[in-house]
């Protein structure tokens, strides 16, 4: 049985590992690079980058910075961040990711998760959505938000989650759009809602600020969960929340240097 | 005492179909070899330690392994002992068969046939498992790896054909990694499994080879 997984994520503008609110007042965190080593030898169970450039010549810093992760990555690779065409998802996938994330090309265009999915399989197929609150309904219930919050197109998140799993995604990552950056832990209510209508693993993303919020996160059904501030920070390491969740009966791979710790089964 | 920097190990990697090798060549390097593509089937005799890496369908790798002419000298290698590594797909298509493509047949070097994952499990299943090594002299090591995968290859099947099994666990017991003198075989991906990969990898690569091989 497959462990729950813990995922530092980097988002990356021009080249640079970024952090801040909603995309919006962004802060420089440090090197792709040394950030990527530093949570792999800490325990990071995977990786993703998502590119937030917003010209094309901050976006062709993707390619070059996922080859020189990946030199130095020996867990797997997501990214994600202006993906539009099979082509897209070639390139990054020649350059080392292992796992290719889509979001608003998705919505645009849902035959992309099929293409990507038929030519490199499920396995690499990830779909993003921000999900966020829908104001005013009787029932919780979430809609999409695409182009980073420009637009809200009127879809149903849920729906759609259902609607890419058919389509051929082999993961869901997903973010609350109105939790993200507020470090007030995730929307528990949303994830339940997502894993009981999907079959998909879901990575929980947006709002983590403790263990305890990830924790919450694991048992609302997330496979997974993602955050950045809380590690680029350092307030705490992928080891120190690996050991948290472990002693609170998590199925977890033990951070690189328990492993002689652990007990035989 | 001081010696001089190594040449890093010559490995060819054999093409299948869409495999994403990316990950693969960046592991290699990391375990200090040198790995190039193979072009010429003749190369999958001469190739001192060669890799069969494999992502997507048994019947469409098997496919590509016979257009390319490289199913008998695959054979070969491998019932000779060569050193080689099959990853993933490239472990399945030792087998006989598999249900993932019915009437395909695989290379034939371990009698039987490959399964999908039975029962109410996730399938793909995705992530990291736990690997138990059969005994304390298993060139497998104790560790977590990282697995992608629908299909698996059962225990007792691998053993009786002579190999050493090492195991994972979903829904029961599967073949993790089998091993036979040089040849090596895993379900998991040692070039995405951290610690427990880098350091299967560094051994297999950096192995001298066997004598009268």
């Amino acid at each position: 049985m497959a462990t729950r997984r813990i995922i530092p994520c980097l988002d990356v503008k021009d080249g640079r590992v970024v952090k801040g609110v909603r995309f919006s007042g962004l802060r420089d965190a440090g090197s792709p690079v040394e950030l990527a080593a530093r949570y792999q030898e800490q325990g990071a169970d995977e990786l993703i980058i998502l590119d937030v450039s917003a010209t094309p010549e901050g976006r062709g810093h993707q390619v070059p910075t996922v080859e020189a992760v990946r030199a130095v990555l020996s867990i797997p690779l997501t990214v994600g961040g202006g993906i539009r065409t099979i082509d897209d998802a070639a390139a990054l996938l020649e350059a080392g990711a292992d796992k290719i994330s889509m979001n608003t090309a998705a919505v645009a265009r849902p035959g992309l998760l099929s293409e990507v999915a038929a030519r490199f399989g499920r396995q690499c197929t990830v779909l993003a959505i921000d999900a966020a609150a829908v104001e005013g309904a009787e029932t919780p219930s979430w809609e999409v938000v695409i182009y980073s919050g420009k637009q809200r197109p009127g879809k149903d998140a849920v729906a759609w989650a259902v609607e890419a799993e058919a389509l051929g995604a082999g993961e869901i990552l997903l973010t609350s759009w109105d939790r993200d950056g507020t470090r007030s832990g995730y929307d528990l209510a949303q994830l339940s809602a997502f894993s009981s209508a999907v079959q998909l693993p879901i990575i929980a993303s947006g709002g983590a600020n403790t263990p305890q919020h990830m924790l919450e996160a694991l048992e609302a059904g997330a496979d997974a969960v993602l955050a950045a501030s809380i590690f680029h920070d350092g307030d705490w390491t992928v080891a120190g929340l690996k050991r948290y969740l472990m002693e609170r009966g998590v199925d977890i791979r033990p951070p690189e240097d328990d492993h002689t710790q652990e007990p035989m089964p | 005492m001081t010696t001089a920097p190594q040449d890093p190990v010559s490995i060819g990697i054999v093409q299948t179909a869409t495999a994403n090798l990316a990950s693969v060549l960046a592991g290699l390097r990391r375990a200090g070899a040198a790995p190039t593509f193979l072009e010429d089937p003749a190369d999958v005799l001469a190739f001192p330690k060669v890799v069969l890496p494999g992502v997507g369908a048994f019947g469409a790798a098997m496919g590509q392994l016979r257009k390319a002419g490289l199913v008998d000298p695959l054979r070969e290698r491998i019932q000779r002992g060569l050193p080689t590594l099959g990853i993933c797909l490239g472990l399945q298509l030792l087998c006989d068969a598999s249900e993932e493509s019915p009437g395909v047949e695989g290379l034939g070097l371990i009698s039987a046939t490959v399964k999908r994952f039975q029962g109410d499990l996730r399938v793909p299943q995705f992530g990291w498992s736990q690997v138990s090594p059969g005994s304390e002299a298993s060139f497998f090591r104790e560790g977590y790896a990282y697995f992608a995968n629908s299909y698996r290859i059962d225990v007792a099947p691998a053993i009786d054909a002579g190999w050493e099994v090492a195991t994972a666990e979903y829904g029961g017991p599967y073949v993790a990694a089998l091993r036979k003198g040089d040849v090596v075989a895993c379900q998991c991906h040692p070039e995405l499994s951290g610690t427990w990969g880098h350091d299967l990898l560094t051994r297999w690569c950096n192995a001298p080879q066997q004598e009268g091989a």
